[in-house]
């Protein structure tokens, strides 16, 4: 089912899925940063663990990124850039299977009609050579990009096996938000959450604690991430916390279950708990609203 | 040879110490329960280790291959296990009951399943 601008709206609206991040705004009109100020859309991608077989969790495991490259292209409000939030590919120990993976990958999404794309690894990725094979494909792997007023931050949590993002890697950040007005709207993305979902299944960042300090006294954050393979909602003070579905299997919630393990394929409702996800930014008022689609390409 | 007697316990004291130090398990305390453990990819070995309450352990870690983690939510104890040397991890097991483990520094393929279990018995 596709949706026209109003009932996209309406579906926010009524949802609760338009978010905000901070206080409406209240600066300086002369900042060049926020000169470009515009609402515009970006696509969330996460976790399509390219190279992954196991039919009883998802027999279609070759075609699922390709039906999302296919949904994402039909689009009625096509994005100004699609994100991709790492685990790209599945794990494996070969360094040259690996880059096979990537290669595979880097091939489907080729057939994206928006070709600016951003990238970044997940564990899967990346922690094993803290990220050479990523980078030979896709680049850095922390980063900053500015878009219509907003300011996008891209850390890295997965290259460094311990589940840090490492002092190194704080320190960039904190000179960069330096930079910032308290008021600047600012997206970070990241695999893993930033904050203790739920440890026991590795689902936090060992020093997450210390990123989110230095986000703290900014007043329009919000996080976008990935790993969990399923939509979640958190607030860490002010600061919103978004995790995406995945493209290959979605997970049980955090702690539902003794073991975490892929939710086996349902044959009735198939690439049920799959799906990307539209973000419309609202600039001036910091909010993103989301809308969450299935890999056909249904709005949910 | 009060002055020898001193000195030689003084050089006794400090090999011991030095003993604990190197070795980093050969514990003071009487009644602390060492218990090696080998972790490799994607296995520790053992992987059910029995301890009881109210006495002082020490998990001896030693790697095979690569770095790996152990974190024991139940009981609030994690370590690093850096191949190459010995890691101990001292604690007081402080209730009974069955507490699961698992590598928390990503290490392959097999990481999800690399688990284990501590025994805590009264």
């Amino acid at each position: 089912m596709k949706i026209d601008r109003r009932d996209f709206l309406k579906l926010a609206g009524i949802g609760g899925v338009i978010f905000a991040s901070g206080l409406d705004r209240s600066g300086n009109l002369a900042n060049t940063a926020r000169a470009a100020e515009e609402d515009f859309f970006f696509v969330q991608l996460s976790d399509s663990h390219w190279g992954f077989t196991g039919p009883p969790v998802n027999p279609d495991s070759a075609g699922t990124l390709k039906k999302a490259v296919a949904a994402v292209n039909s689009l009625k409000y096509q994005p100004d850039f699609i994100m991709f939030t790492g685990d790209l590919t599945h794990i494996t120990d070969d360094d040259q299977d690996r880059r096979k993976r990537l290669a595979g990958f880097r091939d489907i999404i080729k057939d994206l009609t928006v070709k600016n794309l951003k990238f970044m690894p997940g564990e899967h990725d990346a922690g094993l050579d803290e990220g050479e094979a990523f980078k030979e494909f896709f680049g850095e792997t922390h980063y900053t990009f500015d878009h219509k007023g907003v300011h996008f931050v891209v850390l890295d949590n997965v290259s460094d096996p311990t589940s840090t993002v490492g002092k190194t890697q704080l320190a960039w950040l904190s000179a960069d938000l330096k930079q910032r007005d308290k008021d600047s709207p600012i997206v970070v993305f990241t695999h893993r959450p930033l904050f203790d979902l739920y440890p026991d299944w590795d689902w936090y960042t060992r020093d997450g604690a210390q990123g989110i300090e230095l986000l703290m006294p900014y007043s329009k954050v919000t996080v976008f991430y990935g790993h969990i393979h399923q939509e979640h909602h958190h607030n860490t003070g002010h600061i919103a916390h978004r995790a995406a579905k995945g493209l290959m299997f979605p997970l049980p919630a955090p702690g539902s279950v003794p073991v975490k393990s892929p939710i086996p394929w349902n044959a009735n409702q198939p690439y049920k708990g799959l799906g990307f996800r539209n973000v419309e930014a609202k600039v001036k008022e910091a909010r993103y609203a989301i809308s969450e689609f299935s890999v056909k390409g249904e709005n949910l | 040879m009060k002055l020898m007697k001193s000195r030689l316990l003084i050089c006794g004291a400090m090999a011991v110490f030095l003993t604990i130090s190197i070795g980093g398990y050969l514990i003071a305390a009487e009644n602390e329960q060492v218990i090696p453990i080998t972790a490799k990819r994607f296995e520790y070995s053992p992987k059910e280790i029995m301890v009881k309450k109210g006495v002082p352990v020490v998990l001896e870690f030693t790697s095979l291959d690569r770095l790996h983690g152990f974190n024991c939510p139940g009981l609030k104890i994690r370590t690093d296990i850096h191949p190459g040397k010995v890691n101990p991890l001292r604690f007081v097991p402080d209730r009974a009951g069955t507490f699961p483990f698992h590598c928390d520094n990503f290490c392959g393929s097999g990481h999800e399943g690399m688990r284990g279990t501590i025994v805590v018995t009264e």
